[in-house]
């Protein structure tokens, strides 16, 4: 029962239109600085492309694509009407607006500090406006989930909420709560430097601010992408979730451990002592388990599937699985890159490692992977999946949603996997230009003329999905029927309070939060003498 | 299927499940012991210690004056290496240091955040105004060594390149019987 199908469109076409600029400017940066680009006289250009690049990537568009996602959740899942749909449009205008008035003086080259913000570092005040008021947007989404819950639970006391919009909501909670880093940097440091009121700002300790929410936030971007690999994918190729439970407790596990692990981050850093480097160290390997744990459910759902479809064997059952089902492929080719991906996070947050690959191309091919590969694969093959619900129309050329899909796959595979190369031979990140004359930087003109190349097969990709959903806004109607989310093998009629309910996370998460976040922050903001000169961008 | 049947799968399926789970708790126990392990055994960890400087002050007094920078033969045998990150350069810019010595790097920046990376090796570290950085190494191999700066500071990011030169450990003390600060700029 999808009523507000307007809202939901309104926030994935605009999640998509500013992916495909963003994406555009990705494929430029990777041409213009490898050895098949020519010299960019200004490198000043390079940095606003990037800086956009980051901004909209991380900022805008997952976010919208995990709420576009939530208002679908809360409708289908709890079958009743959106309530504060009134407010859900604000949060989106909000969004809009925001991200246009964040956008202006990037273009205009007074923002190049790039999303990450860097201080001492300050850009235009407008920008980091902005970027406040698309978090302030998606908080709306953030207490509107929250809300409709609540008046479900209302109506049904005691039942079961299902999987889906638990789910939802607890990444809601979880990306409330890591944007609180980010929201203390900007009103408490940068804002103030930037509208003129102070001119000092502690450098180290706004890293430390940031690195609460940098790690977190890839959780919030993933959260859409495991609620598809529980709730969606098994039910498109006829299979069902091998664990209600289990699926609870990875979503629970990620609430509470994405949280306090972000200084891994600043492992290299002179203002944080090794204690809490490790205390964090230690919180990120605690992190893999609900991913494992995912591997292993979806794995189980899958072969249900197959031994559905008559599959036999150890292995047998794989061959029979529905290849030709978009879904299907997309889960695959997500896994694949979530497993070189996940590897390689493994050694960035590693004590010891870390220092090999630190802000090298590594990190950058690692994320790539990661977030642009595994997640946003299944970003897809969400969109896919609800636009004939969302438009009322067929989405049936499955053919090019394959094509679209394997490019997707293919590019992100060429684009990452020399970045991780010329990442281990030293590769700085975040450069304009590389002398590949010098014989020292030579032999990595290779491979990222690959990275080149893969750029341009993943926006060829990105052209095509906008391309497909575009032709899916004037296919022949046709009723797709009522929304629905995989349903459990052994579905209970009753969860245990801790497996039904956030409240007792979401105090472990804050909980866990001060106590690794609490004494380094104190001490921090607590030592004299570290305030520094702020340096304005683009004022000289 | 009857409802018994229903209830052993559903009993096998949690079987295998917790199974599953318990593996991987041991992996990430192994993990984190190993991590400790290496730490603590080895003195193999990120930088410990954090140390503050005023970055509006250093070029003053205190030991990142510019007559400082450089490296020098301490009377153990030892090796410090003193430089700062400024937009868009390193000083000194080449960095001279001799093969097979424990060698201490401190360093921080006079202005934004920059990084230190030595190629070819695992020395990496940021370098945070208002903070002293410091690192320990050792080379073996002789040679040149690219050191690029790997934190964008502003629009010179892309030119800020440094050198390593590992020379060979007695023309090393040679060079330092002058005594001063060595670098190896315009060599």
């Amino acid at each position: 029962m999808l009523v507000n199908r307007k809202l939901i469109l309104a926030h994935f076409w605009f999640a998509f239109a500013v992916f495909g600029v963003a994406l555009t400017l990705g494929a430029w940066q990777m041409f213009i600085r490898s050895p098949i680009g020519t010299w960019l006289s200004n490198p000043e250009l390079y940095y606003r492309s990037l800086t956009a690049h980051g901004t909209v990537m991380g900022y805008v568009f997952p976010t919208l694509v995990a709420m576009g996602l939530g208002y679908a959740i809360s409708e289908s899942a709890l079958e009743q009407r959106l309530v504060g749909v009134r407010w859900a449009w604000a949060g989106f205008w909000l969004i809009v607006g925001g991200s246009i008035m964040a956008v202006i003086p990037i273009a205009l080259g007074r923002a190049s500090v790039l999303y990450t913000f860097y201080p001492p570092l300050i850009g235009n005040l407008f920008y980091y406006l902005g970027v406040v008021l698309v978090v302030v947007g998606s908080w709306i989404w953030v207490a509107l989930m929250s809300i409709n819950l609540r008046i479900w639970r209302k109506a049904h006391p005691g039942a079961p909420v299902p999987l889906a919009m638990f789910a939802n909501v607890a990444g809601s909670y979880l990306w409330a709560w890591t944007a609180v880093g980010a929201a203390l940097e900007l009103l408490l440091q940068i804002i103030p430097v930037a509208a003129g009121l102070k001119a000092t700002i502690d450098a180290g300790l706004a890293r430390v601010f940031f690195s609460w929410t940098l790690h977190a936030i890839v959780y919030f971007w993933l959260m859409p992408t495991y609620i598809a690999y529980y709730t969606i994918v098994p039910r498109a190729i006829g299979g069902r979730v091998y664990s209600d439970n289990m699926a609870r407790i990875a979503f629970i596990l990620f609430l509470v451990v994405a949280m306090p692990i972000g200084m891994h981050h600043t492992f290299a850093d002179p203002q944080v002592g090794a204690g809490f480097k490790f205390v964090h160290s230690a919180f990120t390997a605690l992190v893999t388990l609900p991913t494992f744990l995912t591997v292993f459910t979806i794995c189980a759902s899958i072969e249900i599937a197959a031994r559905l479809r008559g599959g036999r064997g150890m292995f047998g059952w794989i061959r029979v699985l529905p290849w030709d089902n978009p879904m299907m492929l997309a889960l695959a080719f997500s896994f694949v890159m979530l497993g070189f991906g996940g590897a390689g996070g493994l050694i960035n947050m590693s004590y010891q490692l870390d220092a090999s690959i630190h802000n090298t191309q590594w990190i950058t091919g690692h994320f790539h992977l990661i977030f642009g590969g595994a997640i946003v694969i299944m970003y897809f093959a969400i969109a896919y999946d609800l636009w004939p619900h969302l438009t009322g129309r067929e989405l049936n050329d499955l053919r090019l949603i394959r094509t679209q899909l394997w490019l997707w796959f293919i590019g992100m595979i060429v684009t990452t996997f020399p970045w991780h190369w010329v990442g281990i031979l030293g590769m700085p990140r975040r450069m304009a230009y590389f002398d590949f004359g010098d014989p020292a930087i030579a032999p990595q003109a290779l491979s990222v003329t690959f990275s080149a190349i893969g750029g341009f097969i993943l926006l060829a990709s990105g052209i095509l999905f906008l391309v497909i959903l575009a032709r899916g806004m004037r296919a022949p109607q046709a009723e797709a029927g009522a929304y629905r989310f995989a349903a459990a093998v052994h579905q209970s009629a009753t969860v245990p309070v801790a497996l039904n309910t956030h409240a007792l996370w979401v105090a472990l998460m804050i909980a866990l939060t001060i106590t690794n976040y609490g004494y380094p922050i104190l001490t921090l903001a607590t030592t004299e003498g570290t305030s520094v000169p702020a340096v304005y961008v683009g004022a000289q | 299927m009857s409802a018994e049947e229903t209830h052993h799968s559903a009993d096998v399926a949690a079987r295998v499940e917790r199974r599953w789970a318990t593996i991987f708790v041991i992996v990430i126990v192994m993990m984190a012991a190993l991590a400790a392990f290496a730490g603590i055994h080895r003195a193999t960890m990120p930088q410990p210690r954090v140390e503050t400087t005023d970055p509006s002050r250093i070029h003053l007094s205190g030991e990142f004056v510019e007559s400082n920078l450089g490296s020098v033969l301490e009377a153990d045998g030892n090796v410090t290496v003193r430089a700062i990150g400024q937009q868009y350069s390193f000083t000194p810019a080449c960095i001279v240091v001799p093969a097979d010595t424990p060698i201490t790097m401190r360093a921080t920046s006079a202005d934004v955040v920059h990084g230190i990376l030595i190629q070819g090796t695992n020395i990496n570290t940021m370098l945070v105004p208002g903070y002293v950085s410091e690192q320990l190494m050792r080379f073996t191999r002789i040679g040149d060594y690219l050191m690029p700066c790997q934190e964008f500071c502003s629009f010179g990011h892309e030119g800020m390149w440094g050198k390593v030169k590992v020379i060979d450990k007695s023309e090393f003390a040679n060079r330092a019987k002058a005594g001063g600060r060595l670098s190896c700029v315009g060599e």
